[in-house]
C-alpha cells in the first residue's frame, strides 16, 4: 500500500506540473479529502441501520443457519477460522448484498466482518490470510445485476439495457476466481509467509531451516 | 480524456442492435426492476418477523447493534482521506492518458477497443469515475454499440479495488495490507479481460 499510495501522489504530481494541470491537482486534493469526511459521516447513518438489522438477525438464528449451509465452502476458502465463529456469518452476510448488488448494506456487514477477522489476528496492524481472502472476494466480486450501468444505458435509449447481464456475470465471475486465487498462492509465498501475524513457531522455524539450504 | 474518437458503427452491430430490440423481454425488465425494489425490505421484514418469533427483545438489539455504527465510520476517515485524496490527485493530473498510450498495444492484442482502456484503467480506482467514462462512451457511440457493451459490461466485472482496501482495513486499524492489493488487482485484471472476451463471443 506504501508503494501504491507514493506512485499516485507522485506520479499525479509530475504529470500535473507537466501537463500545466497542478492547480486543478491541487484542487482535486483539497476537494477529495473534505468528501472523503463526507463519505464517512453518510456512511454513520447506514452502519447504524444495517448493523442492527445484522443484530436482531444474528440473535434470531438466521446466521446461523445460513453459516451452517455454507460451512464446506467456507471451510475450503477460510481453514483456519473455527466454523461456528461469527466471522462465517458476517462474510457471508456481507457475500450475499454485494451478490445482490445492495452496496449500501454490503459496506456496512463487510466492515463488521472484518472486526470479527481481526479478532483471530495476532497482530493488529497487519492482515491475516483469511482477511485477504475475503478482501479479494469484495474487490472483485460477482456482480448478479449491475443496476448502475443498467440505468444508465436505459436513459440513453438502449434497445436493450439489460443484455450486460449475462456478460457481466460471466466476467465479474472470472474476476473473482482469480481474485481468490491469487490471494491463496500469494499467501504460500516466501515474503508473505514470513508476515503472516498467524503463523505457528514452528512454520517459522521451518521457514528459517529451509533458506540455510 | 483525449483518446482519439472513432464514429463508425459497422453495420451489423447495428442489425444486432436493432434484433435485440425486437427481443426485449419486458417480463424479464419488470422482474429485475421489481427484485431491487423488493430485497432490502424483504430482508429487513425476514430478520424482524425471525426474530419476533424466536422471542428476540428486536428493539433493543437493533440499538446494540446500530451502536457500533458510529464508531466504525469515524475510524476509516484518516483512510479514506488518504485514498480518495490520491485518487483525485491522479485523476486531475491527467496521467491516465500517459497509462492508457503504454497500454494500448497491449490491450489491442485481445481486442479491447482502444476507446474503453479508459474505463479499464479507472475502474479499479473509482466507480463513479469510470461511470462517468462508461456514460460518455455509449452517448458518442450509443448503448448498443460493440463499445457501448464492453465499457458496461467492464464497469459490473469488478469494484473499485482501492477504495474497499483502504476502508474494510482502516475500519480495523490493518496498515500492514500484505498481497491482498495483488490479489485485488489480479482480480480487476482478469475481469476487464474476461469482459472483452466474452463480448467478443456474445457481441460479435
Amino acid at each position: 500500500m506504501n508503494y501504491i499510495w507514493l506512485g499516485l501522489m507522485v506520479i499525479a504530481l509530475i504529470f500535473g506540473a507537466i501537463n500545466g494541470r497542478i492547480d486543478a491537482v491541487t484542487k482535486a486534493a483539497v476537494d477529495n479529502a473534505a468528501a472523503a469526511v463526507a463519505i464517512a459521516l453518510g456512511l454513520i447513518g447506514i452502519m447504524a441501520l444495517w448493523l442492527g438489522i445484522m443484530k436482531i438477525a444474528e440473535k434470531g438464528g438466521i446466521i446461523r443457519i445460513l453459516s451452517r449451509a455454507i460451512r464446506p465452502l467456507a471451510k475450503l476458502l477460510f481453514p483456519s477460522i473455527p466454523s461456528d465463529h461469527p466471522a462465517i456469518g458476517a462474510m457471508l452476510m456481507n457475500m450475499i448484498a454485494n451478490w445482490l448488488g445492495l452496496g449500501n448494506a454490503a459496506t456496512p456487514l463487510g466492515l463488521k466482518a472484518m472486526e470479527e477477522l481481526q479478532t483471530l489476528n495476532k497482530s493488529k496492524d497487519t492482515a491475516t490470510n483469511d482477511m485477504a481472502t475475503f478482501l479479494a472476494l469484495n474487490t472483485a466480486t460477482i456482480c448478479l445485476i449491475p443496476m448502475t450501468v443498467i440505468a444508465v444505458r436505459v436513459q440513453l435509449g438502449s434497445g436493450n439495457p439489460f443484455e450486460i447481464i449475462s456478460t457481466t456475470i460471466v466476467a465479474s465471475t472470472c474476476a473473482m476466481i482469480a481474485g481468490v486465487t491469487t490471494a491463496k498462492l500469494f499467501q504460500r509465498l516466501p515474503t508473505f509467509r514470513k508476515s503472516d501475524p498467524n503463523r505457528t513457531k514452528e512454520e517459522s522455524e521451518n521457514d528459517a531451516g529451509a533458506s540455510h539450504d | 480524456m483525449t483518446d482519439s474518437i472513432v464514429y463508425a458503427a459497422g453495420d451489423s452491430l447495428a442489425t444486432i442492435a436493432q434484433t435485440s430490440q425486437e427481443l426485449t423481454p419486458s417480463f424479464f425488465v419488470t422482474l429485475m426492476k421489481n427484485f431491487s425494489t423488493w430485497a432490502i425490505p424483504a430482508l429487513i421484514f425476514l430478520a424482524l418477523i425471525l426474530g419476533w418469533y424466536k422471542k428476540v427483545k428486536v428493539y433493543e438489539a437493533f440499538i446494540d447493534g446500530a451502536k457500533e455504527g458510529f464508531t466504525v465510520a469515524i475510524k476509516i476517515i484518516p483512510y479514506l482521506v488518504a485514498i480518495l485524496v490520491a485518487i483525485g490527485m491522479f485523476r486531475a493530473s491527467g496521467a491516465m492518458d500517459g497509462f492508457v498510450a503504454l497500454l494500448s498495444p497491449l490491450t489491442n492484442l485481445i481486442g479491447m477497443p482502444a476507446e474503453t482502456l479508459p474505463v479499464a484503467l479507472m475502474r479499479p480506482l473509482s466507480g463513479s469515475g469510470a461511470l462517468g467514462l462508461v456514460t460518455e462512451l455509449m452517448k458518442i457511440h450509443g448503448p448498443d454499440s460493440f463499445i457501448g457493451r464492453v465499457s458496461s459490461t467492464m464497469w459490473g466485472s469488478t469494484e473499485t479495488t482501492f477504495y474497499v482496501i483502504a476502508v474494510y482495513f482502516g475500519a480495523v486499524g490493518v496498515r500492514r495490507v500484505r498481497h491482498s492489493i495483488a490479489a485485488g488487482l489480479v482480480g480487476d485484471a482478469v475481469g476487464l479481460i474476461a469482459a472483452v472476451l466474452i463480448c467478443r463471443i456474445v457481441f460479435g
